[in-house]
């Protein structure tokens, strides 16, 4: 197999490797022209927020979607009433060198009227996107992030320490790779501060971390779950140590905030702290699901999420792959057809560790080629875009 | 951690553990934990070199070790938890 594959030249310098069509709603009470704007379309996806009332949170991760290096186009699809701007949105996008359209239903007439004229922007901005320059990629060109969701007892021991052991050979080669879960760090305070590469990331890994007790104890929430129970995790502190593994052992560079990517050119090992600043309102549980976690990573510019699952799970992803991991070896079988690798050689002791983290990068490689995760093919495309409050800082 | 669903009384070596063996007191299912000794109540409970939480009530070696015996230190619904199922019974359904 080939290490090189084409990929897509962004105006940035990132380049993507896929590239979708993207049907922004603004508000709830347009998602289902949206969605029936991008149906039948095989290269347009949905995403969208359901608020009226707008939230800076909610707008960035928008327009880091919008503008991912897996994005040539974006139609932004307004009702006429909500405070979230579907021409900005498309002003952004087209400044980025992307084809982008808008348009408030209320300007056009009915649900009929609507979804045609939606298509004819489709249409239009397909052509725009053939003549979008392409460009030859390797895996260093590649930022990766991970997530894990249904953890049971083969998570921590199998699939999050291949996902680790594949992220050292991706930074190895020049890539990013990026974590979240910080609600699934509880009790590592000082592992992580260890993991730091400088002191000012020291610093920035402590104060992601300090925010986990208050914001937890403040939702009466952790981050552990029935499921978890059943397959043999006991306490969130257990859930953690497994959950960790899929960082791998290199040290951390910094910590993003939600909507923010790793610096052009930053290869290396990140932390993405999607957790609510504490200084701002709450807007309830706002940490709820896989599916959050996934967009936040995509959100950050990966251009693939790992998901290692231990008692099955079915998610994907709109924009990036999401490439399913699971070591338990009932699961894989069970959902034939839903998870990409089957990393359970490792518990059965088959095959070494080494082995294992080869296989997943000529897996991404694939994927990254083109090849379509079990998620693709499927359709899943869920996403999840929530009022919450972080403070950013624009550089 | 039990690699294969054990019934009581059943004779099993500890991997990695210079030839520990020790029998089970109770059903444990794949994947649970194996109590490796004796713990007295409140005793911190170690997994990976880490303590994953207390015992809830004293612990013989061989015990299963889980939800209706080991909670954890910082979410306060840990004890709530159905032991087999895991599902929560602390919110009310009415």
């Amino acid at each position: 197999m080939s290490d090189t594959w084409q990929g897509w030249q962004r105006d940035d310098g990132r380049m993507g490797i896929r590239n979708h069509l993207l049907v922004v709603y603004t508000v709830q009470c347009s998602q289902m022209v949206a969605q029936q704007i991008a149906a039948g379309e095989p290269n347009a996806q949905v995403i969208g927020f359901h608020g009226c009332t707008d939230n800076d949170y909610a707008v960035r991760l928008l327009l880091a979607l919008a503008r991912h290096p897996n994005v040539g186009g974006v139609l932004a699809v307004g009702l006429g009433c909500e405070y979230v701007r579907p021409d900005l949105i498309a002003q952004r996008v087209g400044e980025s060198g992307r084809a982008a359209a808008w348009f408030r239903i209320q300007d056009i007439g009915g649900t009929a009227d609507s979804i045609a004229h939606g298509k004819m922007w489709l249409a239009d901005l397909s052509r725009q996107m053939a003549g979008q320059p392409r460009g030859e990629m390797t895996v260093g060109d590649l930022c990766i992030g991970a997530e894990c969701g249904g953890s049971d007892w083969t998570s921590g021991v199998a699939g999050n320490p291949a996902v680790g052991a594949m992220f050292d050979r991706l930074i190895d080669a020049g890539g990013a790779a990026v974590v979240e879960e910080t609600l699934e760090m509880v009790g590592l305070a000082d592992v992580l501060r260890q993991r730091a590469a400088t002191p000012e990331a020291a610093d920035a890994l402590t104060q992601a971390y300090e925010k986990i007790e208050p914001y937890c104890r403040a939702t009466g929430q952790w981050s552990v779950s029935p499921g978890n129970f059943a397959g043999g995790l006991t306490t969130i502190e257990e859930k953690s140590l497994g959950a960790f593994c899929k960082s791998g052992s290199k040290p951390f560079q910094g910590v993003l905030k939600v909507g923010q990517s790793p610096p052009a050119g930053a290869a290396g090992l990140w932390l993405l702290d999607s957790v609510p600043d504490l200084d701002g309102p709450l807007h309830g549980l706002s940490n709820p699901n896989d599916t959050e976690g996934i967009i936040d990573l995509i959100a950050a510019g990966c251009h693939i999420v790992c998901f290692v699952t231990g008692r099955g799970s079915l998610i994907g992803g709109p924009i990036a792959p999401v490439f399913k991991i699971t070591g338990n070896s009932d699961t894989f079988r069970r959902l034939a057809g839903d998870i990409d690798h089957d990393a359970s050689a490792l518990l059965s002791g088959q095959k070494q560790m080494t082995a294992v983290a080869g296989e997943l990068i000529a897996q991404v490689q694939r994927i990254a080629a083109g090849e379509p995760t079990c998620a693709e093919r499927l359709g899943h495309h869920e996403y999840l875009i929530p009022y919450k409050h972080q403070n950013v800082t624009r550089c | 951690m039990a690699l294969d669903d054990f019934p009581a009384g059943e004779q099993v070596c500890v991997r990695g553990g210079d030839g520990l063996t020790l029998r089970t007191r109770e059903k444990v299912p794949r994947g649970h934990k194996v109590a490796l000794a004796d713990l007295p109540e409140s005793a911190p409970i170690r997994r990976y070199g880490h303590v994953i939480g207390l015992a809830t009530q004293p612990i013989a070696t061989g015990s299963w070790v889980h939800l209706h015996n080991c909670r954890s230190q910082w979410d306060e619904r840990s004890t709530t938890f159905d032991r087999d199922s895991g599902a929560a019974t602390d919110t009310p359904y009415v």
